[in-house]
This record gives structure tokens, C-alpha cells and sequence, in this order.
């Protein structure tokens, strides 16, 4: 964790927009499922949205991702819809999979999203395919997989960064590690004290960054997805970070250790960014203020739009289960 | 008419196919530079190299994941898992992920990819190496499944299992490797779905697959003499289903026997009884009959594995059993 370069103006603009609206977005996704507009489960990424937007920020057109549940943030850094992401998660014939996915499932090919994925750990290895095909059919387009420190510990984990390393797959795996898998402490589960050095068993880079600062974020995921272009392999990049709520649900997160959350809170990673652009004299908090009413109106205008969209027809779901 | 053993129709598939179309790669334990622990793809890495043919590590459940990444990301790749027995070991690939890929997005994938197993009992494998699987993978709408049982459809149906724009296991039956056939010089990719009669008969219908195909085939020749006449069919594919070639079948013959290489329980067998009682239970004369494992598994010492596999005595007393009422 070095010192971060500033970026240009335009990109911290975009990321302050963005992380706004994911934060915003997630605060209103849970009101909505405790509402029961959204069923079943959600996962809020709340607190780590630095990580959404510094990897999306360094990602090019054609580059892929697969990530986890807790992917809603992803979604949006990469160019999801806001509509397309509330409807989805109602159930809604326009949301992003015709209501077929949910909050769990969110997918959008048209932005390189190959999915969010429920069982954990499962993405790994699909984007060790993604990158595959790029090496065979000589793209220079990279694979990127998002996951927590928790699915380190499963299987996948292991086969596709070995699998990645023997190939040199021009693949990214980036661990967001928020401390907790489920509600359990990563130290009574995991016996290395950060998860980049699980890196050393597949001889491949391990990186570990500070996953508040989006600047420091885009600059760890730029230089590996750099060295992934040039066809030097993968990186296992850690991102240390934190989310604010519980893990699913309703899960008030009764099991964190006291003051742990009011030390994450000093460094959010949006007051992080905003404090920086104020510092140097590129917003006011008078901007900001008005930044989060748009942002608020844009989410709002979203909800309400899809509250009024309809369902799927029942036929459809006999539909795209073959091609 | 070129003759060749249902080992060679497998890589002579694979290679037309990969001859035909460069998104097609190739990739598995061992096949590569060593050309596969049952020696089905010499050759191949050499014709077509190492970046579409690949040895990969020991990690089932990579390379089912890496097949489905490729081919959502524009090629048509084929992955072998050697011994059936070690879908198990990547079920979740298979189920939660390949199946399932283009349903959850909501149709933004299709999923061109092909996974290529051995199964089947009978070669001295011992209990973990010896299972027919097919029955596991028939509970997963998204999947297709075929179980070629001749080097002719062997060939037909894995060419066509390739070109599919949906995810086929191919289950190859072990027992089948060494057997010769012809394989017509104008022999393309076969449709899946198509059941094979592969004897006509009048009194009794056998529906049966892979080695157990065979063993009916003996059976019914032993029951000609006795004036017993069989019909024989082929499913070939289990998913999907020809219904219509087995109802015909029964509505002819008005009694059927189902002969699998499984043990009894939820095996594919089930289905078939079900789609008779469903559709065609007026057309019974007699009870329909399953000849199959029961609930045991296949043992190593000989006289047990040779037990528990249906075989020609077995089958032939079914098809009397249900011919006399
Ligand atoms: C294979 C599998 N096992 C268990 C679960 C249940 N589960 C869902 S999320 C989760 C915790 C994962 O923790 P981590 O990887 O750190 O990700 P985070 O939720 O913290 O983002 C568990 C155990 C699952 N979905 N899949
Ligand atoms: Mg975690």
C-alpha cells in the first residue's frame, strides 16, 4: 500500500458517481426486501464499493467478469442499468434476465458480466475458461473473477489458479476480503493471515491492496491486468475491505468485534475519493450534496419504474432452458 | 464400407470436427501427448497442437468450469472426464453451472460444449470405476445426453453432440472401445434425440442402450429359436427422449421389457414405465418388466461384477416371462 497517483479528473468523477450510486441503490435494495419487493435473499456490498469501481474503471470493452452474490456494486461499476438491476431483483420480465436470475444471478453479456454465482467459489473456474478462449483464439481480452476471502477455502479456488498458472491465462482473480465468510471470522477459518499468500503454491504474483481507496484499487487491478494482457499470467490480488451490513438478510452482524465497524466507517471508501477531490479543489460539499439528490432521484425513478413493469408470462418459463 | 472400432470413431469425430471447425478445442486428463488413458485420442495433439488440445491437471471441477467459461465466450470446446464415476466430483459444475448457465441469464448464453466420459461395468474396475451415470445427469433440464452404443452412432453422435449449441455428455461405454463396425463413408453428425430399432419383432419390446443393446440383441436371437419374436431398440439418447419410436414400438407389440446397466432406483427405467402408463397403458397385455442391478453395486471379483450386469440369461427370461401372459 504505497502511495496512490491521482487520477485524471474525469475518472474520479466517474468513480464518485458510481460508488454513489451503488451505495444508494444497496440502501434502497434492502428497504425493498424487507418490504418483500425482492424475495428470498440479498447480499449488500455496502462499504466496499471502492472495489466495485476501481476494477471496473481498469477493465476495457471485451474484458469479462464473473463475481458472487454480493455483486450488485459490480454490476452497476460495469454498466448494469439501474432499471435492469431493480427489476431483476423483483422478478420483473425487463430485468436483466428476464427475472429468471435475481439478486444472486445478475448477468449482462453486452457488458462482459458473465454472472454473479451463488455457490461459492464457483465462478473461478469459468473465468479461467473465459481467459482460455482468449489465449486460444489469440484476443487480447482478459478474465477477471471476483470472490471473497471465504472461497479461498473451497476447492475451485485452488484448481482454477492452478489450472491458470501452468496455462498463463490472462486472468485476474481478486479476493475481496471483508473479513467475514457468513459470520464467521476469517482468522477461526483461514490459517494465513492475508490471502494473496496463497499465491506462492501457484508461483503467481500475490498483490495485497487497500480496498478503500478506488484510486489504489484501479491502480492494483491496471497493473495486473497489464501484466494478464502481455501474457505474463495471473494475479491474486487481495483487497482489504469491509461491509457495513450484515451479510444477508437480516443479519444485523451481532458477531463483529465492538468498535471494528466505527473503525471501518473513519475510512469510507466515498469520503475517502470525496475528501481527496476536495483537497484538490475538484468538489464542494455543496456538490457532493447535490451529486447524492441526483443520484437519490435516479435510483428512486428506478424503483418506481419497475415496480410498474410486469412479471414474466408464464410460458417463459419453459423458455431458454435449450437453445 | 470402412470398418472401425467405436475407440476410433471417437477421435475420428473429435478430429473431423475440429478439422471443420477451429473453434472447436479439446481438453483432459491425459489425453493430449499421451492420447488418453484409454487410448481413444492419439493423434490428435499432434495434428492440431497444444493450444486446442490440452493436458489439463487433476481438477475436474476446473475443467468442467473452464469448458462452460470458453464456450460462453466463443468457442465450442470438449471436455473428457475419463471414468464417469468422477462427474461426482464436479457435479456442481455440471448441475448448478452448465445446466442451468443459460436459464438464470435468461437466454443471454448458449452453451456449445460437449463433456465426454467412459462408463460402464464389466472390465474389472473395481466399484468406483464402473458406474453408469447417465441416470444422475437426467434430473438437470439444460443437459442433453447420449449413449452411443455402435461405432457408426458413436461417430454420428458425437459430431452431432459437438455442433449442438447446448452442453451434450457423450457417455462412452467401455466395454463398447474394442468393437468393430462399419462406419458409412457419408456418415455426418448425427440429430440427437432419435431412438435406433435395431431389430423389428411382434411379441416383445425391449428398450435397452449401450452394452445392454448387445446383450438384447443375444437374447432375442436365443428367443427367435423359441419362437418368441423380439423387437429391439436402441435409445441412444437419453436426453432428449424419441417417445414416439417406443410407443409405436408398444402399441405394436403390447408388452415391453427395460434393460439397464443401473440399479433400480431413479434410473432411466422409471421414465419409461412412467411415459407407457402414461401414454400407451391400454395397449399392455402384460406387466412391463425392468431388468437391471437391483439395489447392488458393482463388485471387483469377477462372478459378482458378471452378476450384477444384466446379462443375456436374465434378459431372455424377462422377455419369456412377460410373452407367456
Ligand atoms: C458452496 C457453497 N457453500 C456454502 C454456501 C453458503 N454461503 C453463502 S455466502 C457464504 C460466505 C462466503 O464468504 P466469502 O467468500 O468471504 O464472501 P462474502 O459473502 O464475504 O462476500 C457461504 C458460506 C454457498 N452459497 N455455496
Ligand atoms: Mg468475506
Amino acid at each position: 500500500m504505497t502511495t496512490v497517483p491521482a487520477l485524471n479528473l474525469d475518472s474520479r468523477q466517474w468513480m464518485l458517481r458510481r460508488m454513489l450510486e451503488i451505495r444508494i441503490a444497496e440502501e434502497q435494495i434492502q428497504g425493498l426486501f424487507m418490504q418483500n419487493l425482492i424475495r428470498g435473499t440479498t447480499h449488500l456490498c455496502i462499504g466496499q464499493e471502492a472495489c466495485s469501481v476501481g476494477i471496473a474503471h481498469a477493465l476495457q470493452p471485451g474484458d469479462t467478469v464473473t463475481c458472487t452474490y454480493r455483486g450488485h456494486g459490480h454490476a452497476l461499476a460495469l454498466g448494469m442499468t439501474m432499471q435492469k438491476l431493480i427489476a431483476e431483483m423483483m422478478g420483473k420480465a425487463s430485468g436483466a434476465c428476464k427475472g429468471k436470475g435475481g439478486s444472486m444471478h445478475l448477468t449482462d453479456a453486452s457488458i462482459g458480466l458473465l454472472g454473479e454465482n451463488a455457490i461459492v467459489g464457483a465462478g473461478l473456474p469459468i473465468a479461467v475458461g473465459a481467459a482460455l478462449s482468449a489465449q486460444v483464439k489469440g484476443e487480447s481480452r482478459i478474465a477477471v473473477a471476483i470472490f471473497g476471502e471465504g472461497a479461498t477455502n473451497i476447492g475451485t479456488f485452488h484448481e482454477a489458479l492452478n489450472m491458470a498458472a501452468i496455462w498463463k491465462l490472462p486472468v485476474l482473480f481478486i479476493c475481496e476480503n471483508n473479513l467475514y465468510g457468513e459470520y464467521s471470522p476469517m482468522e477461526n477459518t483461514t490459517p494465513v493471515a492475508h490471502i494473496a499468500e496463497r499465491a506462492t503454491a501457484y508461483n503467481i504474483p500475490g498483490v495485497v491492496e487497500d480496498g478503500q481507496d478506488a484510486e489504489a484499487v484501479y491502480d492494483a487491478v491496471k497493473e495486473a491486468a497489464d501484466r494478464a494482457r502481455y501474457g505474463e499470467g495471473p494475479t491474486l490480488l487481495e483487497l482489504k475491505t469491509y461491509r457495513y451490513r450484515g451479510h444477508s438478510r437480516t443479519d444485523t452482524a451481532p458477531y463483529r468485534r465492538p468498535g471494528e465497524l466505527d473503525e471501518w466507517l473513519k475510512r469510507d471508501p466515498i469520503d475517502v475519493l470525496a475528501r481527496k477531490m476536495i483537497a484538490d479543489g475538484q468538489l464542494d460539499e455543496t456538490e457532493l450534496e447535490e451529486l447524492k439528490q441526483g443520484t437519490e432521484r435516479l435510483v428512486f425513478d428506478a424503483i418506481e419504474w419497475a415496480k410498474a413493469e410486469p412479471f414474466p408470462p408464464i410460458e417463459s418459463l419453459f423458455e431458454d432452458i435449450y437453445a | 464400407m470402412p470398418q472401425m472400432t467405436y475407440r476410433e470413431a471417437v477421435c475420428k469425430a473429435l478430429a473431423d470436427e475440429m478439422r471443420t471447425d477451429e473453434q472447436v478445442i479439446f481438453f483432459g486428463e491425459d489425453v493430449a501427448v499421451a492420447g488418453g488413458v484409454f487410448k481413444v485420442t492419439p493423434g490428435l495433439y499432434e495434428e492440431f497442437g497444444s493450444n486446442r488440445v490440452r493436458d489439463t491437471p487433476i481438477s475436474e471441477q476446473a475443467i468442467v468450469g473452464a469448458a462452460l467459461g470458453a464456450a460462453i465466450t466463443g468457442l465450442r470446446p470438449v471436455a473428457e472426464l475419463m471414468f464417469a464415476d468422477f462427474v461426482f466430483v464436479c457435479m456442481d459444475q455440471i448441475v448448478n453451472q452448465v445446466a442451468k448457465y443459460r436459464y438464470m441469464s435468461g437466454g443471454q448464453f448458449t452453451v456449445p460444449l460437449t463433456i465426454r466420459a467412459a462408463q460402464g461395468a464389466g472390465a474389472g474396475f473395481g466399484t468406483q470405476h464402473s458406474q453408469c451415470v447417465e441416470s444422475f445427469l437426467m434430473g438437470c433440464p439444460g443437459l442433453k445426453l447420449v449413449v452411443p452404443s455402435t461405432p457408426a452412432d458413436m461417430y454420428g453422435l458425437l459430431r452431432g453432440a459437438i455442433r449442438e449449441d447446448n452442453p451434450v455428455f457423450v457417455l462412452e461405454h467401455k466395454l463398447l472401445y474394442n468393437m468393430t463396425g462399419d462406419v458409412p463413408d457419408d456418415t455426418g453428425p448425427m440429430k440427437l434425440g432419435e431412438a435406433h430399432v435395431v431389430r423389428e419383432g411382434n411379441d416383445v419390446t425391449i428398450v435397452s442402450t449401450q452394452l445392454m443393446v448387445h446383450r438384447s440383441l443375444e437374447a432375442a436371437t436365443e428367443l427367435e429359436k423359441e419362437g418368441i419374436s423380439v423387437e429391439v431398440i436402441d435409445l441412444r439418447s437419453l436426453a432428449p427422449l424419441d417417445k414416439d419410436t417406443i410407443l409405436d414400438s408398444v402399441a405394436k407389440t403390447n408388452r415391453l421389457v427395460i434393460v439397464e446397466e443401473a440399479p433400480h432406483s431413479a434410473g432411466w427405467g422409471g421414465d419409461i414405465v412412467s411415459l407407457v402408463a402414461d401414454e400407451g397403458i391400454y395397449w399392455l397385455d402384460a406387466p412391463i418388466k425392468r431388468v437391471n442391478m437391483g439395489q447392488a453395486l458393482v463388485a471387483y471379483s469377477p462372478p459378482l461384477e458378471d452378476t450384477v450386469v444384466p446379462n443375456v440369461g436374465r434378459i431372455a427370461e424377462a422377455v419369456r416371462n412377460v410373452a407367456q401372459r
